[in-house]
C-alpha cells in the first residue's frame, strides 16, 4: 500500500479540497483491497463515514432517498425497499456476502471497480490500470468479461448486482459537486463506457461525492432479479437481469430491464423494452427482444457463452414476469 | 525406555478393545479447538516477538527468463526499508513431501510466474509490502516460455508405464467398452492460514515459528537450503491452519525468513499474501485421462487402460500419481497404466490432498458410469461385480476389503434405489434432478513414527512428538489413545506436538498421521503399562486401567500410587514393514450425490449428499465425521468450480485470489452424512486404524459429475462442470 494522508471528513464540503490523486472511502471493502495491491493508489483519503448521511427517508413524490452511507444490509433489510422496490433488495442480498454487505456502502456499491483478473494484477498489462499498456483480457483469460458496450480498449464488466436493480428502476444519483452546486444524475448518465478512456468509468471528477441515490414513486408490475453465477453464494454475476414487468390486458405495458455481467455498465437497452411494449408475451416476442439486447454481443473466447446465456436469463424473466 | 515394533506382519491382538476406558471411538472434542477460536492459539506469523521486521516476497513477473538486476538503490531509500534479500539460497519452489534436501534453488534462473527473486523486508508489513512492490525488476526473456501441457514434447518415463495381458484384444472382443478422454484442471489447496515464517537467530541457532505438516523433514530441508547443520535449526509449528499437503515441505518464505534474519541480526517475519500462496506453493497438477474399459455380457471388467498426462517443472522428481488406485480398484486381466508428464514453466505441481486419487479415481469413476449405462446395470451393482477376489496387479490378497458394504450403506442411507436410471426424468420446476454414485479407494500408508509418554508422579500423562495437527484432530485422538491404554480421563493427558526438539513423528501427510503416531503413543503405553504392572505385581494382560486406577483382580489402587516418585517414561517407535507388501491396503467408500442442473442457465446446484466409509478401527467419530465432510466438500468444488485459470502467454495464474478461485463457499454445501462403517484392519497397525483425511475426496466429484449426467444427459469430460459446459447440452 502506498503511504497516503488520511482525512476524516465530516462534511460534504470537506470533499472540496480532494484533487485527482485522493479518493473517498466509505466501507473500504473495495477500495482498501485494490490499494493493497496498488491498483488503486491514492495520496490523499478521504474518510466520510463520520457524514450525517445514513438515513432512508421517503421523497415528496412517494419514492425514496437513500443516502450514501446506508449500507447493503440495511437497504435490503428496509421494509419500504422490500416492499415497493424487491428488486433492488433481491439485487443487494444476491451481491457479496453478509459481512462485506453489512460494510459496503451505498456510493461505494456505485462506485466499485471491475474483478477482471488483469485490471488486479499489476504484472499485467491493463488499459484501464495503466492506459495505453494494453488490454490483457482480450485474448487471455475473459470468461468473466464483458459482451457489450466494450471497446478495442477494455471489455470489462461492471460488478455491481445493485447498480443493476437501480438502473431498472430509474433510480438517479444525488452528487455534491466540487464547487458545492446538488446534481441530480439519472443512473445511465453516471457510467460511461470505456471507448478509448477506459481509465474513465464516471462523469464524476475529483472532489465530486454522491450523497444519495433516489428511487422513483413504485410503480406496478411484477419484480424479479435473477444473479447467474459459478457458486451459490459470494461470486459475482456472469449474467444478471432485473426486471421490472407488467401486464395490463394480456399485453406488456411495462418492461424495465436492466443486466449486469454483460457490460462495462449497468446496461440498459430501450429497443429491448420498446419491442416488447404493447406485445402479448409469447416466445417469439421473448426471442426477439433477446435478439434485440444481444444484436451488437461479441464474444471474447471465454465468455462467449455468456451471450446464449443472456438470452435463455432474459427469456425466463420475461415468462416469470408475465406468466 | 523404547518399545520399537516393525510391521511385518499382522497383528491380530486388538489390544484397544481390551481397554475399559472408552475414549477410543468417542466423538471428543478437540482439545485446541476453544484456542483456535478464542485466537489462543498462535498460528506461526502470530507468535509475539520483540523487535520483529516483515519481509515480503517479490514475485517474478514472468514466466521463464534471466533476472539481470533490480532497482535496490531506489527501494532502500522508501521509508523502513531495511533490507533487500536475493540469495542464491532462496527457493525457487517448495520441497516436494519428504525431500529431506533443499529443492531447486537460485533466483536468477526464472522457471514460473511468481517465483519468489527477492525479499524486501521492513519495519512494518505495509512498508514491506510497497517497498516489495516498487522494487523493479530487470528481467532478460530469451526463450519462450512452455505454457501448455499439449504443446510440449513430454517425458515418458519408463518406471511408469506397465501392462498386462493385451487390452487391445480385450477391447476387440468386448461386449461393452468405454474409450474416452478426460480432463481435469490445476487446483490449489489454498489452506486456510497462508504460509508464513518466523525466523530468529541466536548465534548459530535459528528458530523458525512456521507453518508446517513435516517437521523432520523440514528442519533437514531448510538446514540443507542454508547450508547449515540439521542439529541447529529448530522448527516450533504447534498450531498450522491447514496444509493439505502444501505444507510439507519447506517453502520459499522459511528460507527467505532465515537469510533476512541473518542478514539483520533481528527477528524476520514472512507471511505470503493470497496471490503467492496460489503461485509459490503446491498446486495439483492438471491432468488429461485416457481411460479404456472392457467389459464382458455381465459387465465384468477384462480391462482397463489408464494413460495420463500430467506437468511438472524441470528438475521437479514428482508427478501427480493419477493411476495410483487403477492397480487395485477393479477386476480385469488385461491392463495398460502410463504416465507422460510435460515440462512446463508453470507453479510447481506436487502433493494436493490425496495426490493420485482425487483425481484418478474421479476419472475412472465417471468411466463406468458410462460403461454401467452402456450395459444397463444399476451403478452400484456394476461395482459389485467387479470387486476383486485379489489384488489383480500384485497378486496378493486385501488386509480387509470393505467396498461391497461401504457401497450398501451409502446406497441404503440414501435412497439409491429412488433413482431413475434414464437421464431427464425427474423435474422440479425449472430444476432438473438427477442422481449419481462413484465409489472410494485410496491406498493406506504407516511411516516411521516415535513418540513420547510420560506418566507423571500425580498420575497426568504427556505426550510429546515433533508431529504436526493441521486442523485434523491430532491433539484429540493421541489424547484419546493414552487414556485408554493408561485408564486417565482426557482432562489429564496433555498433548505437546509441533516442535523439533521432540521425537520424531511421521508427520501429516498421505492419511497417515493417526495411524502412525498413534501406534508410536500406543507402543509408548504398552511399555508404561508393563512397568505399572510390574509395580502392581501382576502380568501385563491381567492389569485394567480406569479412571486413574489401577485394578488387579480385586484390588484396586489409584495409578499414582504404583508410580516411582519421579515420572515413568516411554517411547514408542513404529516402522512400517513386510505388511505393506504381503497385502494390498487400502480404504474405501462409496459416495451418493443428487443435483439440481437449471434448466435454463445450467448452474449445478448440489441438494444432498451421502458417503459410507471403511478405514478401520475408527478413533474419534466426531474429527474422523469431519474428514470426510471435508473431502466430500472438497468433491463438490472439484466438480462443480476449482480450477486455476494460467494466461495462455504469460502463464500466470489469473485467478490467484479467493474472489475468482471457486472453492465451494457454505451456501453450495447441502447436507451431507456420513457412514462410517465398523472395520478393524490387523494387518494396519496394532489399533487396527487407517487413513481418513483423503478419503473422502477420492471421487466424490465423480458422483456430482454423474449425477449431472442423470439430470440432463450432459456428459463433462472436461472438469470442472461449469454452467458453460452443460449449456450447449440442455435444449432450448
Ligand atoms: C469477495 C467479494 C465479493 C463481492 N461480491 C459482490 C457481488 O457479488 N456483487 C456485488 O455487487 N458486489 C460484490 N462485492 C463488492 C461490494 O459490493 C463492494 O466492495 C462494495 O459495495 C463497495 O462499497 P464500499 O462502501 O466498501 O466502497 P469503498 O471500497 O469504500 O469505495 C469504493 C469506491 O467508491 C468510491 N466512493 C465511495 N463512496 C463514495 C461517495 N459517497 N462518493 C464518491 N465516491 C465514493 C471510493 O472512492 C472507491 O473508489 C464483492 C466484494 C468482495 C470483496
Ligand atoms: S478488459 Fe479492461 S480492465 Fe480488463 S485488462 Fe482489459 S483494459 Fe484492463
Amino acid at each position: 500500500m502506498k503511504p497516503f494522508a488520511y482525512d476524516r471528513a465530516t462534511h460534504p464540503s470537506d470533499i472540496a479540497f480532494a484533487d485527482a490523486g485522493a479518493a473517498i472511502i466509505a466501507g473500504g471493502t473495495n477500495l482498501l483491497d485494490l490499494m493493497k495491491l496498488e491498483v488503486m493508489t491514492p495520496d490523499r483519503l478521504f474518510d466520510i463515514n463520520r457524514m450525517d448521511l445514513s438515513s432512508i427517508q421517503q421523497t415528496e413524490n412517494g419514492g425514496l432517498k437513500v443516502e450514501t452511507l446506508v449500507t447493503n444490509s440495511d437497504l435490503a433489510a428496509d421494509m419500504r425497499v422490500r416492499q415497493h422496490w424487491p428488486v433492488l433488495s433481491r439485487a443487494l442480498l444476491a451481491g457479496a456476502s453478509g459481512q462485506l454487505r453489512n460494510k459496503a456502502t451505498t456510493g461505494g456499491n456505485l462506485l466499485q471497480r471491475t474483478r477482471c483478473h488483469y485490471f488486479y494484477d499489476t504484472a499485467m498489462p491493463c488499459n484501464k490500470r495503466e492506459p495505453g499498456s494494453g488490454c490483457g483480457a482480450m485474448g487471455g483469460v475473459n470468461r468473466i468479461n464483458a459482451v457489450l458496450g466494450t471497446s478495442d480498449k477494455c471489455i470489462a464488466t461492471h460488478p455491481s448486482d445493485m447498480a443493476v436493480a437501480l438502473r431498472a428502476l430509474g433510480a438517479t444519483v444525488e452528487v455534491r459537486k466540487k464547487s458545492g452546486a446538488v446534481q441530480s444524475l439519472p443512473l445511465g448518465t453516471l457510467y460511461v463506457l470505456p471507448g478509448d478512456t477506459p481509465e474513465r468509468e464516471t462523469v464524476l471528477e475529483a472532489g465530486d461525492l454522491i450523497t444519495a441515490v433516489c428511487l422513483p414513486p413504485p410503480v406496478k408490475g411484477r419484480q424479479i432479479y435473477r444473479k447467474v453465477r459459478d457458486r451459490a453464494s459470494y461470486a459475482f454475476a456472469l449474467v444478471s437481469v432485473a426486471a421490472v414487468v407488467e401486464v395490463v390486458d394480456g399485453k406488456i405495458a411495462r418492461a424495465d430491464l436492466a443486466f449486469g455481467g454483460l457490460a462495462p455498465v449497468p446496461w440498459r437497452d430501450g429497443a429491448v423494452e420498446e419491442l416488447l411494449i404493447g406485445n402479448a408475451p409469447s416466445t417469439s416476442l421473448f426471442d426477439a427482444a433477446a435478439d434485440q439486447l444481444l444484436r451488437t454481443a461479441k464474444g471474447h473466447g471465454g465468455n462467449d457463452f455468456k451471450i446464449p446465456l443472456a438470452r435463455r436469463t432474459l427469456k425466463a424473466v420475461l415468462e416469470e414476469a408475465t406468466r | 525406555m523404547t518399545r520399537h515394533m516393525k510391521m511385518d506382519n499382522a497383528d491380530t491382538r486388538r489390544r484397544l478393545d481390551d481397554m475399559v476406558q472408552g475414549a477410543v471411538g468417542a466423538p471428543l472434542d478437540r482439545p485446541d479447538g476453544p484456542l483456535k477460536v478464542t485466537g489462543a492459539a498462535h498460528y506461526a506469523a502470530e507468535q509475539p516477538t520483540d523487535a520483529l521486521c516483515y519481509g515480503v516476497l517479490v514475485r517474478a513477473p514472468a514466466a521463464k527468463g534471466r533476472l539481470l538486476n533490480m532497482s535496490t538503490n531506489a527501494v532502500m531509500a522508501l521509508p523502513g526499508v531495511l533490507a533487500i534479500v536475493s540469495d542464491e539460497r532462496m527457493l525457487r519452489n517448495p520441497a516436494q513431501g519428504t525431500a529431506n534436501e533443499a529443492p531447486v534453488q537460485g533466483v536468477h534462473e526464472i522457471a514460473y510466474f511468481g517465483q519468489p527473486v527477492a525479499l524486501v523486508v521492513a519495519e512494518t508489513f505495509e512498508q514491506a509490502r510497497h517497498a516489495a512492490q516498487a522494487l523493479q525488476l530487470h528481467i532478460e526473456t530469451t526463450d519462450e516460455a512452455a505454457l501448455d501441457p499439449l504443446a510440449v514434447e513430454p517425458e515418458i518415463p519408463e518406471d511408469k508405464q506397465s501392462s498386462m495381458g493385451d487390452l487391445d484384444a480385450a477391447m476387440k472382443n468386448a461386449v461393452y467398452r468405454v474409450d474416452e478422454t478426460y480432463t481435469t484442471p490445476s487446483h490449489s489447496s489454498a489452506p486456510m492460514e497462508p504460509h508464513a515464517s518466523i525466523a530468529q537467530w541466536e548465534g548459530e541457532q535459528l528458530t523458525l515459528r512456521g507453518s508446517y505438516q513435516m517437521l523432520k523433514y523440514n528442519r533437514n530441508e531448510l538446514a540443507d537450503s542454508l547450508g547449515i547443520e540439521p542439529k541447529n535449526v529448530r522448527i516450533l509449528a504447534p498450531y498450522v491452519g491447514g496444509g493439505f499437503g502444501s505444507k510439507l515441505g519447506i517453502a520459499p518464505e522459511a528460507v527467505a525468513a532465515a537469510l533476512a534474519a541473518k542478514k539483520l541480526s533481528r527477528p524476520v517475519s514472512v507471511a505470503m499474501t493470497r496471490p503467492h500462496v496460489f503461485e509459490t506453493t503446491m498446486r495439483r497438477s492438471e491432468t488429461r485421462q485416457r481411460v479404456r474399459l472392457a467389459a464382458d455380457a455381465q459387465g465384468r471388467l477384462t480391462g482397463i487402460g489408464h494413460e495420463t498426462l500430467v506437468s511438472n517443472l524441470p528438475g521437479e522428481r514428482f508427478a501427480e500419481p493419477v493411476t495410483q488406485a487403477t492397480a487395485f480398484m477393479y477386476r480385469g486381466e488385461n491392463r495398460i497404466i502410463g504416465q507422460k508428464i510435460a515440462r512446463l514453466n508453470r507453479t510447481c505441481a506436487g502433493s494436493v490432498r490425496a495426490p493420485g486419487e482425487a483425481v484418478g479415481v474421479t476419472i475412472v469413476e465417471n468411466a463406468m458410469d458410462e460403461l454401467a449405462e452402456q450395459a444397463g446395470i444399476d451403478p452400484v451393482e456394476l461395482r459389485k461385480r467387479n470387486i476383486p477376489e485379489e489384488d489383480p496387479t500384485r497378486q496378493v490378497p486385501f488386509s480387509s476389503h470393505k467396498l461391497a458394504e461401504a457401497l450398501d450403506a451409502g446406497a441404503r442411507g440414501f435412497g439409491w434405489e429412488k433413482r431413475n436410471a434414464i437421464p431427464k426424468q425427474v423435474r422440479d420446476g425449472e430444476w432438473m434432478i438427477g442422481m449419481g454414485m462413484a465409489s472410494a479407494f485410496r491406498v493406506n500408508m504407516l511411516k516411521e513414527a516415535q513418540a513420547r509418554v510420560r506418566l507423571n508422579a500425580n498420575g497426568t500423562a504427556e505426550i510429546e512428538s515433533d508431529q504436526t495437527d493441521i486442523g485434523t484432530g491430532t491433539y484429540a485422538i493421541l489424547t484419546q489413545i493414552a487414556c485408554d491404554m493408561l485408564g486417565l480421563a482426557p482432562e489429564n493427558v496433555t498433548v505437546r506436538l509441533g516442535d523439533t526438539d521432540l521425537p520424531p513423528g511421521s508427520g501429516s501427510g498421505g492419511s497417515f498421521g493417526a495411524a502412525s503416531n498413534g501406534t508410536a503413543v500406543f507402543l509408548a503405553c504398552e511399555e508404561l503399562r508393563l512397568q505399572l504392572a510390574t509395580a502392581a505385581g501382576c502380568a501385563e494382560p491381567d492389569l485394567t486401567l480406569k479412571d486413574g486406577k489401577a485394578i488387579v483382580g480385586n484390588r484396586q489402587v489409584i495409578i499414582a500410587e504404583l508410580l516411582p516418585s519421579t515420572a515413568l517414561e516411554a517411547t514408542g517407535h513404529i516402522e512400517p514393514g513386510d505388511a505393506s507388501s504381503k497385502v494390498r491396503q487400502a480404504t474405501y467408500g462409496a459416495y451418493f450425490a443428487e443435483v439440481a442442473v437449471s434448466a435454463i442457465t445450467g448452474e449445478t446446484r448440489v441438494r444432498r449428499m451421502t458417503g459410507a466409509f471403511a478405514a478401520g478401527r475408527i478413533l474419534n467419530a466426531k474429527t474422523a465425521r469431519s474428514q470426510c465432510l471435508g473431502g466430500m466438500v472438497w468433491g463438490i468444488g472439484m466438480a462443480l468450480t476449482e480450477a486455476l485459470e494460467f494466461d495462455p502467454r504469460y502463464g500466470q495464474i489469473a485467478n490467484h485470489d479467493f474472489a475468482e478461485y471457486h472453492i465451494p463457499v457454505n451456501a453450495d454445501v447441502p447436507q451431507i452424512d456420513v457412514i462410517l462403517l465398523e472395520e478393524h484392519d490387523d494387518w494396519a497397525n496394532p489399533l487396527q486404524a487407517k487413513g481418513l483425511g483423503e478419503l473422502g475426496i477420492c471421487g466424490a466429484g465423480a458422483a456430482i459429475t454423474n449425477a449431472i449426467y442423470n439430470a440432463t444427459g450432459v456428459r463433462v469430460r472436461d472438469y470442472p462442470a461449469t454452467l458453460d459446459k452443460i449449456l450447449p447440452g440442455l435444449e432450448t
